[in-house]
């Protein structure tokens, strides 16, 4: 026996066939404990008492340490002794074993021919959600045009602020470095012709046709698009949504009409921002690198880029921001009621955004090909 | 304040030593001042109450969530709130709260919720964390569903995985925040049933929050009262000598109510 119950100890006495363990100290289940393997000592007893005597303190360690003899025991066909332990810890070990015997794990593995079936009826099942939100959505904006004193006005300028007004930094940032990185690059290939002023018609087309736009949805996608996926997956979990429905009120006409609609105004006013911030990024390259002044840079630009161009972005624009509120919006009303189901409702907000806008920006380049414009 | 007392006061040093403490938020907003009371090892004490008048604060103030404004909060005879980091780690291990909503972590399975505590300040293997977490569940009657979500369980078998997770440790102090509200009448005793068994196998000091006239006539050993509008304790001792001896309208209009609740077929 050891000699001050302070740390968890153990001996074992040896006496032919039978292993006595003599346990002592206190047993915690945060501190160190006497491994059986170590006591056992390769022998292989046909019978096991242990007593517990010398025990202080003791918690489900000791439980532990007993289990994993009396299981030993059980394996190898020995008798485990433990009549002389208190009925307290019996009854434990007892509840140890059963839980140990009727846990069964629960197996949530499926079938390749199963996940495959299962996958295709959620690709089927999410297109019809999509699809079924975007015709709410309509009509919504179309209740707004009949009805436009029952709008909640105050929310959308809320939100016009928020996604707005609010973004002006990140997006006067952005643009500005994309204009720099686009004069920068088009200097590269462009200075082997002797074509050095020619940047400034690159910077300009791209700003106003692509770059302005795409950059803008990109920002507004990650930053309004993920807030709007989380603040309705959260009221979602809250139960703040069912409360709407119950009281009558369409949870699109509530929130997701304010929000579009203030993302759908506000979009084009952004870009159009960003297109003159990426044109002065490009114009300041192109003073400081290839000393175009500003004038020349703002003269040569005006032979190429007109209106149509301007307008072309604006359209974009106007599109990326109903999918950036839309693809916000639809995540958050369908994230999963849990702190989980709202990380993922953002991530997936940001990631269909970005995936329909290049789809959309795709498209447009091959309408507007066509069209000439 | 009022003091009813069943027994002797215990010389022993007290589990939970509050002594002047004052609670509040930032803002000088000051929602309990002046409160000192002792809970003995071994004891169920509750920290009973109408709405809004503190329970919940005075529960975050002691387990160092929130800092008391005065006074110290003592665990075992050591202040808790002024400790380093590593000191309060330590003193962390020996405490298990039960939080009103559960506060399950969504991302993981029940018994992935019970076991993380174990990995954290264990030095146990894989399988016997796997083997003790399981036991835990059990132990509270939730055996065959150690691997659902806690999304996918009903709210009183939350509760339930709650307090197995707080009971992962083996702590000496067990803290309830309201373990009953919503609950059906039937969850609810069997969560009081399990109480009583928890002390009855570790001699566990149970703290537990709650306004619930059945549990606290039926398994609190005593009760301190707190009162919104004296931001203070206003009687203090088991429940059944409060209920019958008390001359305080605010005690009796809250306990009689509990009694006419019991008598009830």
């Amino acid at each position: 026996m050891c000699a001050a119950p302070i740390a968890a100890c153990a001996s074992v006495e040896a006496a032919g066939d039978e292993l006595t363990v003599a346990l002592g100290g206190d047993w915690r289940i945060t501190g160190p404990r006497p491994a059986w393997e170590e006591l056992r000592a390769g022998r292989e007893p046909q019978r096991v008492t242990v007593r517990v005597g010398g025990v202080g303190k003791w918690d489900s360690s000791l439980l532990l340490f007993l289990f994993e003899v009396q299981q030993w025991c059980r394996m190898a066909g020995a008798y485990f002794d433990g009549e002389a332990l208190p009925e307290k810890l019996r009854t434990m070990l007892g509840q140890l074993a059963r839980s140990h015997e009727t846990s069964v794990p629960f197996d949530r593995s499926q079938s390749f021919m199963e996940t495959v079936g299962t996958a295709t009826l959620q690709i089927w099942q999410k297109g019809r959600e999509i699809a079924y939100f975007v015709g709410e959505c309509t009509l919504s904006l179309v209740k707004l045009a009949r009805q436009p004193h029952k709008f909640r006005w105050r929310d959308c300028l809320h939100e016009m602020q928020q996604c707005g007004a609010m973004a002006l930094p990140i997006v006067s940032l952005i643009s500005f470095l994309v204009g720099m990185t686009l004069a920068y690059t088009g200097a590269l290939v462009l200075r082997q012709y002797g074509g050095d002023i020619y940047v400034a018609d690159l910077v300009g087309v791209a700003m106003a046709r692509e770059m302005g736009a795409l950059m803008t949805a990109i920002v507004l996608a990650g930053r309004t698009g993920a807030a709007y996926a989380a603040h309705l997956g959260n009221m979602k979990a809250n139960e703040e949504i069912d409360a709407l429905s119950t009281l009558g009120i369409s949870p699109v006409d509530f929130l997701v009409a304010p929000r579009l609609l203030a993302l759908t105004l506000m979009m084009p006013l952004l870009s159009l921002y960003a297109c003159c911030v990426g044109i002065v990024g490009g114009m300041a390259v192109a003073w400081s690198v290839l000393d175009i002044l500003p004038v020349a840079f703002w003269v040569e630009m005006l032979t190429i880029v007109d209106l149509s161009d301007v307008l072309s972005g604006l359209v974009k624009a106007v599109t990326f921001g109903v999918i950036v509120g839309l693809a916000g919006c639809l995540r958050g009303l369908q994230a999963d009621r849990s702190a989980a189901g709202v990380g993922q409702a953002a991530t997936s907000a940001v990631v269909t955004a970005i995936l329909f806008i290049i789809v959309a920006d795709a498209v447009y380049a091959v309408v507007f090909d066509i069209l000439g414009i | 304040m009022e003091t009813a007392a069943a027994s002797a006061q215990p010389t022993e040093v007290p589990t939970i030593a509050v002594e002047g403490v004052a609670c509040g938020y930032d803002g000088g907003l000051v929602v309990l001042k002046d409160l000192t009371f002792r809970v003995t090892r071994g004891e169920i004490f509750f920290i009973i109450g109408g709405s809004g008048c503190g329970k919940s604060t005075l529960l975050r103030n002691l387990i160092g969530i929130h800092q008391p404004l005065a006074g110290t909060v003592k665990f075992n005879g050591e202040p808790f709130q002024y400790h380093d980091p590593a000191a309060r780690r330590e003193m962390l291990k020996t405490f298990g709260v039960l939080y009103q909503s559960a506060a399950l972590w969504s991302s993981l399975t029940l018994r992935q919720n019970v076991a993380l505590p174990l990995e954290e300040y264990t030095a146990l293997n894989h399988r016997e964390i796997e083997e003790l977490a399981t036991l835990k569940l059990a132990q509270v009657g939730l055996t065959g569903f150690e691997d659902y979500y806690p999304a996918e369980i009903s709210g009183g078998m939350k509760k339930r995985a709650g307090l197995a997770r707080a009971l992962a440790l083996d702590p000496a102090i067990v803290f309830l925040d309201e373990p009953s509200a919503g609950l059906d009448p039937i969850t609810s005793r069997k969560l009081d049933e399990l109480v009583l068994q928890i002390r009855e196998m570790f001699n566990t000091t149970l703290v537990v929050v709650s306004h619930e006239l059945a549990s606290i006539f039926s398994i609190a050993d005593r009760v301190i009262m707190l009162d919104k509008a004296s931001k203070g304790i206003i009687a203090e001792g088991p429940p059944r000598l409060l209920a019958r001896e008390s001359r305080d309208a605010r005690v009796t209009e809250f306990l009689h109510r509990g009694d006419r609740l019991e008598a009830a077929p």
